[in-house]
């Protein structure tokens, strides 16, 4: 979560986000198990596809980003400021 | 056979629906069949059902025909039902077969025109509605066709959209039959709140029962108010006149079949549906009579100044309306629906024919730019001569002059009558013959000034034709005493209208009044002839003198009415929503504006494009709702 907010490169900030939907899934299926059920086990199989699907979207913005701006910094790309 | 009676609105209804949904796909020959056909269709239906009217009559001479509960509120149940007694089965004859005739004669005359189908979907919903409102058994059912009428008028009027002034004019007739309609409806909530229903026989007995016993009290004449001005904003009677010159910026057949023949006429209709409202308030009664006698000499003055053929026809038709009215005032309530009938035939025959010479003339509408018509257009000088002198009442043979007779002798013969409602009368058949027989000059005599460049071919020349053979022999169902009595039409009538009762010791008789008619009419049309073929210098004569021209341009403009109209109502209601225009309502909502500007301001500087930083807030929002759910 703290390389979600401080890291400036975008590659970076969706690196820091798979971490964190892998940690969702994890805290999933530990509760799962502690219950013993195969509910949370399930629900990671339906996040591991929300994540791949995500990162198909993200890759394809970053490349946009990237033909666009010529750069990686998130913070250049602030032109939609109210 | 009186069971199809709901087919008569329905099939007009359905040419409308067809060609609003599908007119600009089908052919102009389509649009024709459709228009024309489904009138034709109604007319049909309507003389069938009539024959067997008139063959098998249905007990106590009326049938009513329920067709489904419109709806039920708290014992409110007005029904979907159609009354057909010997007075609708007239008006609907009348205005099915007149109907007809115009819309055939609209196939030729809007052939060029690029709204055909719009026209045809605007005249079958006209047709529909009218018979509504003639067959309507209660009264909420004829208002929802007398509004029907007035929306097709309007849009019939404003027709020719493209050209401001007809728009202008279409909403003048909207605005100024609104106040009659407006009149019309509190009068109808006010026989509610008395009498608990609408259902118009039912109405006409209670009321009988309830008020015909004492003296009348101010409500029964406040209702007959009410509905009278109602009938005055419709039929265009005085003081709500002032629509009816000004929409003649329609169509000619529109002007035909609504502005004269029929829809103008639904006041008169109205007061004759509503007669026991009158005959128990001897003040309301007078009043329609004082309003006709009055319309009828105002309007026949300002048709002797127009120079425009159509304006001209349009205060005849005022005028003429102004006679039914005088004919209901004075209770002769079956010479009013006579002259209804005579009037629909010659006038709608006048309009016609005046279209066929605007036609010729290069859509020139100036009487005083054509003449000498007669050669190059017979058939319309020839009908035109027919429906004016029908107009003008040419006596013994012409059908206006037994209906007009009627209702000269009735203002003074029956009940209501009095010597004064007579002699304005004649004044007014006077005026009638002057200027009918000023347009037949103007137009068709003298020498020739514009040259002709369209002729009539059948579709035009037929209907008038026919209109013609009607507009002579219509009369002959009615004759005075001393002309073989004929009373086939106020026998037929007597079923549904009470007779006019005559009044005792008369110093004139039916031959005396007959023969002053007769007089005034032939003193017309040598007024006529030595001012407008004669000797046009008189004309010159007349007015050259300032007094001369002052009167002239009054009447020309309908008395000042328009004028009275602009100053006293339309100038202050403009003035005050000028000085209206930033009050205090309005500082309410500009205030919501600002407000909402400045939330705006405030909101768009959060919204700073970084995602780190919306990042940020998400992270921080979710924090501080969590430890909200925990710790509270």
């Amino acid at each position: 979560m703290i390389g979600l907010l401080v890291r400036r490169n975008l590659l970076f900030i969706l690196m820091s986000l798979e971490v964190m939907v892998n940690a969702a899934g994890l805290a999933f299926v530990v509760a799962g198990a502690s219950h013993g059920q195969a509910d949370g086990q399930v629900m990671f199989i339906f996040i591991l596809a929300v994540a791949a699907a995500e990162v198909a979207v993200g890759l394809a913005l970053v490349l946009l980003l990237y033909h666009r701006y010529r750069t990686l910094d998130v913070d250049m790309a602030s032109q939609l400021r109210g | 056979m009186l069971d199809l009676v709901w087919l008569i609105p329905a099939l007009p209804l359905a040419g409308f629906l067809l060609l609003a949904l599908f007119g600009p796909r089908l052919s102009r020959r389509a649009v024709a069949l459709v228009g024309a056909g489904v009138v034709l269709a109604s007319a049909v239906v309507s003389w069938l059902v009539a024959y067997s009217f008139l063959t098998s009559p249905p007990p106590g001479a009326s049938y009513t025909q329920n067709l489904w509960t419109w709806m039920d509120v708290a014992g409110f149940q007005p029904r979907m039902a159609l009354y057909l007694d010997p007075l609708s089965l007239v008006m609907m004859l009348v205005v099915t077969s007149v109907g007809f005739l115009i819309h055939w004669y609209s196939t030729e005359f809007m052939a060029g025109d690029e709204g055909y189908s719009r026209f045809f979907a605007y005249m079958n919903i006209f047709v529909a509605s009218m018979l509504v409102l003639i067959l309507g058994d209660n009264l909420l059912l004829l208002y929802l066709g007398w509004e029907g009428v007035g929306l097709s008028s309007y849009l019939l009027i404003g027709f020719w959209y493209t050209d401001p002034a007809n728009g202008r004019a279409a909403r003048k007739a909207f605005y100024v039959t609104r106040v009659g309609d407006t009149a019309m409806s509190v009068g109808l909530f006010l026989l509610f709140t008395q009498f608990g229903t609408l259902q118009i026989q039912d109405l006409m007995r209670k009321a009988h029962d309830q008020w015909g016993m004492v003296p009348p009290g101010g409500i029964a004449t406040a209702a007959g108010l009410l509905l009278l001005g109602g009938a005055c904003g419709k039929s265009a009677q005085l003081p709500l006149q002032v629509w009816l010159p000004d929409a003649m910026a329609g169509p000619t057949p529109t002007s035909a079949l609504i502005h004269a023949a029929t829809m103008v006429t639904a006041g008169v209709y109205l007061i004759a549906r509503t007669h026991v409202l009158f005959e128990i308030s001897p003040t309301a009664e007078l009043a329609v009579a004082v309003v006709g006698a009055a319309t009828l000499i105002v309007a026949g003055f300002s048709a002797m100044t127009q120079w425009d053929i159509k304006k001209s026809l349009a205060f005849s038709t005022i005028s003429q309306i102004g006679y039914m009215f005088l004919a209901l005032g004075v209770g002769a309530w079956s010479a009013a629906i006579f002259h209804f009938v005579t009037h629909a035939f010659f006038k709608a025959l006048l309009f016609l024919g005046a279209g066929i010479v605007i036609e010729a003339c290069h859509h020139e509408h100036s009487m005083f730019k054509m003449g000498g018509l007669r050669k190059e257009l017979p058939v319309a000088f020839w009908t035109f001569t027919i429906g004016g002198c029908s107009l003008a009442g040419l006596p013994l043979v012409t059908a206006g002059f037994y209906s007009k007779g009627l209702i000269i002798w009735s203002a003074y013969a029956s009940k209501g009558g009095a010597l004064g409602l007579w002699a304005a009368a004649v004044f007014g058949a006077l005026l009638t013959s002057i200027y009918t027989f000023r347009m037949i000059f103007l137009t068709f005599f003298g020498e020739a000034k514009s040259e002709v460049v369209k002729r009539p071919g059948t579709a035009m020349k037929v209907p008038v034709m026919i209109l013609a053979f009607f507009a002579v022999v219509a009369g002959f169902v009615e004759t005075p005493g001393f002309l073989g009595g004929v009373r086939v039409f106020s026998d037929f009538m007597s079923q549904a209208l009470p007779d006019a009762v005559p009044r005792g010791s008369l110093a004139m008789s039916e031959w005396g009044s007959e023969a002053v008619v007769t007089l005034v009419f032939f003193a017309g049309l040598v007024i006529a002839y030595y001012f407008f073929l004669k000797k046009p210098a008189l004309q010159e004569f007349v007015t050259a003198p300032a007094a001369g021209r002052a009167l002239h341009r009054f009447w020309f403009s309908d008395w000042g009415m328009d004028w009275l109209y602009d100053k006293v109502f339309v100038q202050p209601i403009l003035w005050f929503a000028r000085i209206n225009k930033s009050d205090f309502i309005d500082a309410f909502y500009g205030a919501v504006a600002a407000v909402t500007r400045a939330l705006w301001v405030i909101l768009r500087s959060t919204q700073t494009g970084r995602v780190r930083w919306y990042a940020a807030v998400v992270v921080a929002g979710t924090v501080l709702f969590v430890a909200l759910a925990l710790y509270l």
